[in-house]
């Protein structure tokens, strides 16, 4: 059951309407066109050979087998990649290190994962790439290795870049580490705060890294032209971010290289980075023919993504009415090979929901010998909740508080600054507190072996770069074309709201995707960014349009444009006796006059709005096998505005099955040599339809007042509290602190002896 | 290599195409007959994406050779709308939002309708069940059940 609850009293003609999406046909019938379903005449087909070890030093490669091979037309190896410095400090919450990157997709003098690339062919067919590649003679030197972010801090850890010392640690570090940085924020005075405290609850946590699951694998063709030009087809969730890499990495001009984004099988963060592009174009370059790549299920496992896997600490403290005096926590965030993991989104995460004056959080970004993390929905934050979430509930169980009221007595409130420093502007917490409260899934009566959990998400959304180009056409339709690929319904969000500003049916309008060469620099489709900041560019773009076809009237009106205005869909002048003027009519007139009408709009967003998700979920653990099945699952969040309300509930009700499988199956499994043994579906199992129930959902309105329709961004907040708020039914159901994920049957079993 | 001349029927279309022993019918669809609606998730069983009706079974194409379907009758998500009328599973995954980035969308489609060829009154939990080898990262499934039901609902109402 879906409702969606204060809705203003604006009138709006298609915003927080169900409209169909515009790429929906396409997608139902077969004819979108993914990464993979690019063909290209004469294009080669490359594979790319992987690294059987987790920690080696590579003394030779010899290629010259594979080469000789008839139909192989290309071979290379880092070789063929320039080297680039390492980045020095002072870093930025984001690490784009070209240095990591280039030995990220193809090692240089030593390997780091099962799965690292070492080669990588171009042959005339698949089959012959995959020979080729058992021809490729690679000898190296295997180096013990480590897996565990919390193990690798240690001061014994196998170390995996000797150049790497501690940033931020206290002392200076004087030896190499795996720990890259350590992020920290701190206010009041925490040793204050817990000699008042009148209950200290304590617990650690882990949880495994996960990967974000998309369907579609990473597939792309990238052909280079004799003129050094390249065009790069590819499925992305930032086609400008891949430009950029793919010119920086190959010493290449930015504007030589055009890429388009395919339609995207899903991301979620883990298409945020490159892995093959620059090695296709570096094999198109050599072989003068597009090359393409489509990852196996196999290679996605093993070399791309995970969301990082971790080890926390947590205390908080508390007065007996529930007041919040201290709270601390640590976290160890697996960073994978390379530096990076979201340690600044940790630290906001854990305590931001709440007020409290003596807090401090840590988070070590701690290198292991797995693939280099990369985004997944709200990163750093779901593992951050789960120990400040569950903590949370236990000091409320222990006060013999409702898990609700603790948060409501503690909630951080409107203009508030968060522990890590940022300013809240209007928030929408109170709102969804309450209606979680009076929601009667929470009071609901649970039958025997079943637990109830509940846990609350906060997450601040993104701004930043975006570009829109509207073009209005003199049949009076428009089209419109973003640099955002559109991941989850953009292409009607945008519709939506350019509709909604030029007063017309959103039939007159086509929404697109444009490429790199053809707009201005769009940052990526993350960040739960789009329908904020991309909005706000079409919002530009649409007002640019409209004020042009109001000037257009006046001049023929011949009265001041400040007389004309523009109303549902027609410019009007209110000052005489004029017709008014339709979209339509002045869309003719436009090319006799002026030239055509088109607006544009480049920005920066800022204002991004915070926004909460509380999860209540219910769940049955059956005593004899330890399997938890989900009974009843309720999200409610505060999305600002939705725009499209289907497409909100769609991401809310996503996230909460990412997060059931977070909690209860998803793990990785490696054997003894470090070697990843679940690569693929069957043995890492996501959850299907048949393990979950409905997902019922209450969207809250409490309007972004920096968005001219209060948009606030979905996608992310409600994956950050649902494998805490899963975990917490388990406790509930079975009564044992639960802070190990997954919960998988052994585990339950375990716990219940 | 030694390649085979198989004939069978895609789509309503008698097509003939040349093979090798071990190429799958997912590569046969996807490259030799460039007819890429039926999608690749996994190619080992586990993804549902490319699930095709082969003599009104719903199977993996991944996992069948296209050696194997001389004289076979396929359907593929391409075949579902006749013209440019959407079969009612299409048009209520779209009514329903059923989809997001819409790549597991054929081969919950074909699923589906290999559901409601053999049970045409499914109950929520028999949809899951059928549903249950065809995975969707993007959705929780609610709104593909709902999609299904509501589909089954309006084929009996136009069967009867
Ligand atoms: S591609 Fe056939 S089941 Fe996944
Ligand atoms: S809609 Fe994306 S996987 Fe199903």
């Amino acid at each position: 059951m879906n409702e969606i609850t204060n809705r203003d009293k604006n009138n709006f003609k298609w915003v927080g309407k169900n409209t169909q999406r515009p790429d929906g046909p396409d997608k139902v019938t077969g004819r979108a066109r993914y990464g993979d379903d690019m063909i290209v005449p004469g294009m080669l087909h490359g594979k790319t050979l992987r690294s059987p070890h987790a920690h080696a030093k590579i003394i030779s490669i010899d290629t010259s087998e594979a080469e000789a091979l008839s139909g192989v037309k290309a071979v290379v190896t880092y070789k063929d990649i320039p080297d680039h410095p390492l980045l020095a400090p002072p870093y930025g919450p984001m690490i784009t290190d070209f240095h990591d990157i280039s030995r990220n997709i193809m090692a240089r003098d030593k390997v780091f994962y099962d799965g690292h690339p070492v080669a990588a062919v171009a042959a005339t067919s698949e089959r012959i790439a995959k020979a080729a590649l058992l021809l490729i003679r690679v000898e190296y030197e295997i180096l013990p290795h480590v897996l565990d972010p919390f193990e690798a801090a240690g001061a014994d850890a196998p170390i995996l870049h000797d150049y790497q010392y501690t940033l931020g640690s206290d002392p200076k570090s004087s030896k190499p580490s795996n720990v890259f940085r350590v992020a920290s924020s701190e206010r009041g005075d925490l040793s204050k705060g817990f000699a008042e405290a009148e209950i200290i609850v304590e617990r650690e946590f882990r949880s495994q890294p996960v990967h974000q699951g998309y369907i579609e694998p990473q597939a792309l063709v990238a052909t280079a032209a004799a003129d050094g030009s390249v065009d790069l087809w590819t499925t992305t969730q930032g086609h400008f971010v891949i430009r950029g890499y793919c010119a920086r990495l190959l010493n290449m001009d930015m504007s030589s290289i055009r890429v388009t984004a395919s339609e995207i099988g899903g991301g979620f963060g883990g298409k945020n980075n490159l892995y093959s592009e620059p090695v296709a174009i570096r094999l198109s370059q050599k072989t003068g023919r597009p090359v393409r790549f489509v990852m196996t299920r196999s290679e996605v496992f093993r070399a791309t993504g995970p969301a990082s896997g971790t080890y926390s600490h947590l205390r908080i403290g508390a007065k007996k009415d529930g007041t919040i005096v201290a709270a601390e926590a640590t976290i160890y965030n697996q960073a994978g090979a390379f530096k990076g993991s979201p340690v600044g989104r940790s630290v906001d995460t854990f305590f931001s929901a709440y007020s409290i004056k003596n807090a401090k959080a840590t988070a070590y970004d701690v290198c292991v010998n797995r693939p280099k993390v990369a985004a997944y929905r709200a990163p750093g934050a779901p593992m951050a909740a789960l120990g400040a979430e569950l903590a949370i509930n236990e000091l409320a169980a222990k006060l013999a508080i409702d898990p609700i009221e603790i948060r409501l007595k503690n909630a951080v409130q409107d203009h508030e600054q968060s522990l890590s420093g940022v300013k809240f502007g209007r928030i929408g917490l109170n709102e969804v507190l309450v209606k979680a409260r009076e929601h009667p899934h929470y009071s609901a009566a649970l039958a025997e072996n079943q637990g109830r959990g509940f846990a609350l998400g906060y997450w601040m959304h993104g701004g930043g770069l975006s570009s829109v180009n509207a073009n209005l056409l003199d049949d009076g339709t428009v089209t419109i074309a973003t640099g955002n690929p559109d991941i989850g319904g953009s292409r009607s969000s945008m519709r939506v709201m350019a509709a909604e500003e030029l007063g017309v049916d959103i039939s007159l309008i086509k929404t697109i995707i444009a490429d790199t060469a053809s707009i201005g620099y769009s940052h990526l489709t993350a960040g739960s960014r789009t329908t904020f900041a991309t909005g706000l560019a079409v919002i530009n773009s649409v007002r640019e349009i409209i004020d042009k076809l109001r000037q257009l009237a006046a001049t023929k009106w011949d009265v001041p444009v400040e007389n004309v205005a523009w109303e549902a869909g027609q410019a009007v002048c209110h000052h005489g006796d004029f017709q008014a003027l339709s979209l339509k009519q002045l869309a003719s007139l436009a090319p006799k006059v002026g030239g055509a009408i088109a607006g544009h709009s480049e920005i920066n967003a800022t204002g991004a709005g915070a926004a909460f998700s509380a999860h209540i979920v219910d769940v049955e653990v059956d005593k004899e096998t330890g399997f938890t099945t989900p009974k009843r699952y309720t999200i409610i969040q505060d999305a600002g505005r939705a725009i499209s309300p289907d497409y909100v509930e769609g991401q809310m009700q996503g996230a909460a099955v990412q997060g059931i499988g977070w909690a209860l199956n998803e793990e990785y499994i490696y054997d003894h040599n470090g070697c990843l043994q679940n690569a693929g579906f069957l043995d890492y199992r996501m959850p299907v339809a048949s393990d979950v129930p409905m997902i019922d959902t209450v969207i809250v309105e409490v309007p972004n007042p920096n968005h001219p329709y209060g948009v606030r961004g979905v996608g992310e907040p409600p994956l950050v509290p649902a494998p805490a708020a899963v975990a917490n039914a388990v406790e509930n159901a079975i009564g044992k602190r639960m802070g190990v994920l997954p919960l998988s049957p052994p585990k339950i079993l375990q716990a219940l002896k | 290599m030694k390649k085979y001349n198989i004939t069978a029927s895609v789509n309503g279309d008698e097509l003939d195409y040349s093979c090798y022993a071990d190429q799958t019918l997912l590569e046969v669809l996807r490259e030799n007959l460039q007819m890429t609606g039926t999608k690749n998730g996994c190619g080992s069983g586990d993804c549902g994406a490319c699930t095709v009706i082969v003599n009104k079974r719903p199977v993996n194409a991944c996992l069948i050779l296209g050696v194997e379907l001389e004289g076979a009758i396929i359907e593929t998500v391409e075949g579902l709308a006749e013209g440019s009328t959407l079969h009612p599973l299409q048009q209520k995954f779209l009514d329903h939002a059923a989809l997001q980035c819409g790549i597991c969308t054929p081969g919950f489609l074909t699923m589906s309708k290999a559901l409601l060829e053999r049970n045409p009154d499914p109950t929520e939990t028999e949809v899951r069940y059928a549903l249950a080898g065809n995975l969707c990262r993007c959705t929780g499934y609610d709104k593909i059940v709902r999609a299904v039901l509501d589909a089954a609902a309006e084929m009996r109402a136009n069967a009867s």
